[in-house]
């Protein structure tokens, strides 16, 4: 065991740091609006330019072949130098990894650069409107007719859904197999003729995603992601990176958990509960911390995420509630107030997602208990 | 950066686990209530023969030579099987304290001649029948070799208790740091309560697999599920605090950075604890809440060691203070 940053670490910090701070865009829109979203596509750009997109890539694809210690170290320092968040995060974290591991070498070359770039913006087409914890319940269909899929069917709360360039979706292409079998993983080009989408105003107003309605849309069968039939194998390596540590590195929670520390500090007379739900939350942080980096060292030599990533995932959800939670009952009366620059009432509307996106935060403990301890299924 | 133990460190452990499984069953630690002394006959020596009781003693003193990384996991296998000893304050502060006060007592100390336990911060003292006692007065430790106590009974029968009512004859430690050896106290009862936390969730995921109500495993309903779903989630993400604690004790000499980190460790593992003791009962139901089933050598375990050397109030307080909330 060895807990300290090697100079190697310390140089590669040092020089992140740096960047983020001499390249700072300062405030920009919200990515869940038109403007804004172009604003972190741009943002996107700027990263790519400098190397700072992927990090985690082969260089070939704009990376710069860093390991997961380097990764995590990147992210702290992305999250704590309070840079825009990252509107690429659905391709980069979820659709990515699935790529490297399924993608044919054509596919790779031609989706991972332009991902990187911000040229091509993902989002997310798996739910249904009945098929969200069953997600094998999926019946939007894809029939092959000669060098296409035709779809028929609706796919919703696609998270950037209103203004992405591609979505990743799971269909239907054999009705007659068993729930599972029987589904293919299809990246469709959003402006597919017969696809339309409509914006779903999230809590805070704002169309965080749309649902994306399909009348014999035609997508070339070229985009099929490892193997007609294959989509439940393909789309659940996914879901090991959608729950795990390439969604929600520590480094969010931890600049998190700095602010909140900070903002308590400010307050004279701080009520002693509230202080201990502070220091609850920030301990909580250092512990997923510790965690990541203890699974890290278990990656690196070779170890693949299993279902213990469900547990990752009820404890980064929760605990980024309680972070935004405690901030805001420190801010007392003016927490509700929603003026551009209340940062924490933000944050708290997008962290009470948390605990439902991704697999509900009661399916992630049914996987935990059945998966991880061995608890009978039924 | 490298959050992992060697395979030495692990093989260690193992053979640990293996000499607790086989000499400290339950059946053991339940016969050593009715003991004169609250011990398992021959463990001590066991331990003393395996090296475990020189892991913090210096090679230059015939110890092991070895830190609290080493030493964490051992501590933790000692929660695991209910040792009724006091282990934590024997190997983890009181054969340190000796070493870094050079004094003579050492040597019987890794032997397994003899049992040294603590006073740090209160009257009560575990392990009323130990030969010594490493007690904290202000800002020095002195090791106490007579003295008068009253006997006081624990919940936990493994856990002999004293209170201390005069010191008769003791010897200073100069050089021992009393927070350094609340650090490794609290670090090591950090440590069970991780490993009693594991025995429960252990326990009790086999009983709900095998009890059946309404024909099917009450492990199978949702409810049942949950409730341990979130003991483990809880353990997972305390043990790597207990390990990081484990790693500032023998490397970092800041003691408010390494206070904050033990502190970190204890709060999170109390917690945990605590957490795995009301759900391994309610999900046992009435068998559980009996003197008979084993089930209470660790669910008393959890109640006594979630709070002793600092709760988790003591440390989340502690925490505070290090990051200047």
């Amino acid at each position: 065991m060895d807990l300290d940053l090697s100079p190697q670490y310390v140089a590669f910090r040092d020089e992140c740091r740096q960047w983020l701070s001499d390249n700072h865009p300062g405030r920009i829109a919200s990515m869940d609006t038109a403007v804004g979203f172009e604003e972190h596509r741009a943002w996107e750009k700027v990263l790519f330019d400098a190397g700072w997109s992927v990090p985690a890539w082969p260089s070939v694809y704009g990376g710069r072949d860093c390991d997961l210690i380097e990764w995590l170290i990147y992210e702290e320092e992305y999250w704590l130098s309070g840079v825009p968040g990252r509107v690429s995060a659905n391709g980069v974290s979820l659709l990515a990894p699935t790529i490297f591991n399924f993608g044919t070498q054509e596919q790779q070359d031609f989706f991972l650069p332009r991902m990187a770039s911000g040229e091509h913006i993902w989002a997310q087409g798996w739910s249904e409107p009945e098929a969200g914890s069953d997600l094998a319940g999926i019946k939007t269909k894809a029939i092959l007719d000669g060098d296409d899929f035709i779809l028929n069917g609706q796919k919703t709360w696609c998270s950037r859904g209103a203004f992405a360039d591609w979505i990743f979706c799971i269909v239907r292409t054999d009705p007659e197999a068993e729930r599972h079998q029987g589904l293919t993983y299809l990246l469709v080009p959003a402006e597919t003729p017969g696809m339309e989408r409509r914006p779903i105003g999230r809590l805070d107003g704002e169309p965080g995603f749309a649902e994306l309605f399909f009348d014999d849309a035609r997508v070339s069968a070229e985009h099929v992601l490892g193997g007609v039939g294959q989509g439940w194998a393909v789309a659940m390596a996914a879901a090991g990176s959608e729950r795990g540590l390439s969604l929600r590195s520590p480094g969010r929670f931890m600049a998190a958990a700095e602010r909140l520390r900070a903002l308590a500090a400010d307050v004279t007379e701080l009520d002693p509960r509230l202080r201990d739900e502070v220091v609850d939350a920030w301990i909580k942080a250092q512990a997923y911390r510790w965690n990541t980096y203890q699974m890290a060292a278990d990656l690196m030599e070779g170890a693949e995420i299993g279902p213990e990533a469900s547990e990752g995932k009820v404890f980064w959800s929760e605990l980024d509630l309680e972070l935004h939670a405690t901030a805001l009952r420190l801010m007392g009366p003016m927490g509700e107030v929603a003026d551009a620059g209340n940062d924490w009432l933000d944050g708290y509307v997008f962290a009470l997602s948390g605990p439902i996106y991704a697999g509900t935060n009661e399916i992630q403990r049914n996987i935990v208990a059945e998966r991880v301890l061995g608890l009978p299924r039924r | 950066m490298k959050f992992s133990f060697t395979d030495e460190q692990d093989m260690f452990r193992d053979t640990v686990r293996e000499l607790f499984a086989d000499r400290c069953p339950p059946d053991a630690v339940r016969q050593s209530w009715d003991n004169d002394d609250g011990r398992v006959p021959g463990l001590w020596a066991a331990l003393a023969e395996m090296g475990v009781l020189a892991v913090l003693a210096p090679e230059a003193a015939g110890g092991l030579g070895m830190n609290e990384v080493d030493l964490v996991r051992i501590l933790e296998e000692a929660g695991y099987a209910g040792v009724p000893e006091p282990l934590v304050e024997h190997v983890a502060v009181a054969v340190p304290a000796l070493a870094e006060a050079g004094h003579a007592a050492l040597e019987a100390a890794i032997a397994g001649d003899s049992t040294i336990t603590l006073n740090l911060s209160g009257e009560v003292i575990v392990g009323a029948a130990a030969d010594a006692v490493v007690h904290r007065t202000g800002d020095t430790l002195q090791l106490v070799t007579e003295w008068q106590a009253d006997e006081a009974t624990s919940i936990d029968q493994s856990r002999r208790l004293g209170v201390l009512t005069e010191i008769t004859a003791a010897d200073p430690l100069d050089g021992a740091d009393p927070e350094l050896a609340f650090d490794r106290a609290a670090l090591g009862t950090a440590a069970q309560c991780i490993g009693v936390a594991r025995r429960l969730l252990e326990a009790t995921v086999e009983y709900v697999g095998e009890r059946h109500q309404f024909g099917k495993p009450v492990g199978s309903y949702q409810a049942v599920k949950h409730h341990l779903a979130n003991v483990k989630i809880a353990l997972d993400f305390a043990a790597p605090l207990v390990y990081r604690a484990a790693w500032s004790v023998a490397h970092v000499d800041d003691p408010v950075a390494r206070g904050r980190d033990v502190s970190m460790a204890k709060a999170q593992a109390s917690e945990a604890v605590d957490l795995a003791a009301r759900q391994a009962l309610q999900c046992h139901g009435a068998i559980g809440y009996t003197f008979e089933y084993d089930l209470q050598l660790w669910l008393k375990r959890a109640w006594t060691l979630a709070a002793a050397h600092g709760d988790v109030r003591f440390h989340r307080d502690r925490v505070a203070a290090a990051i200047g909330v």
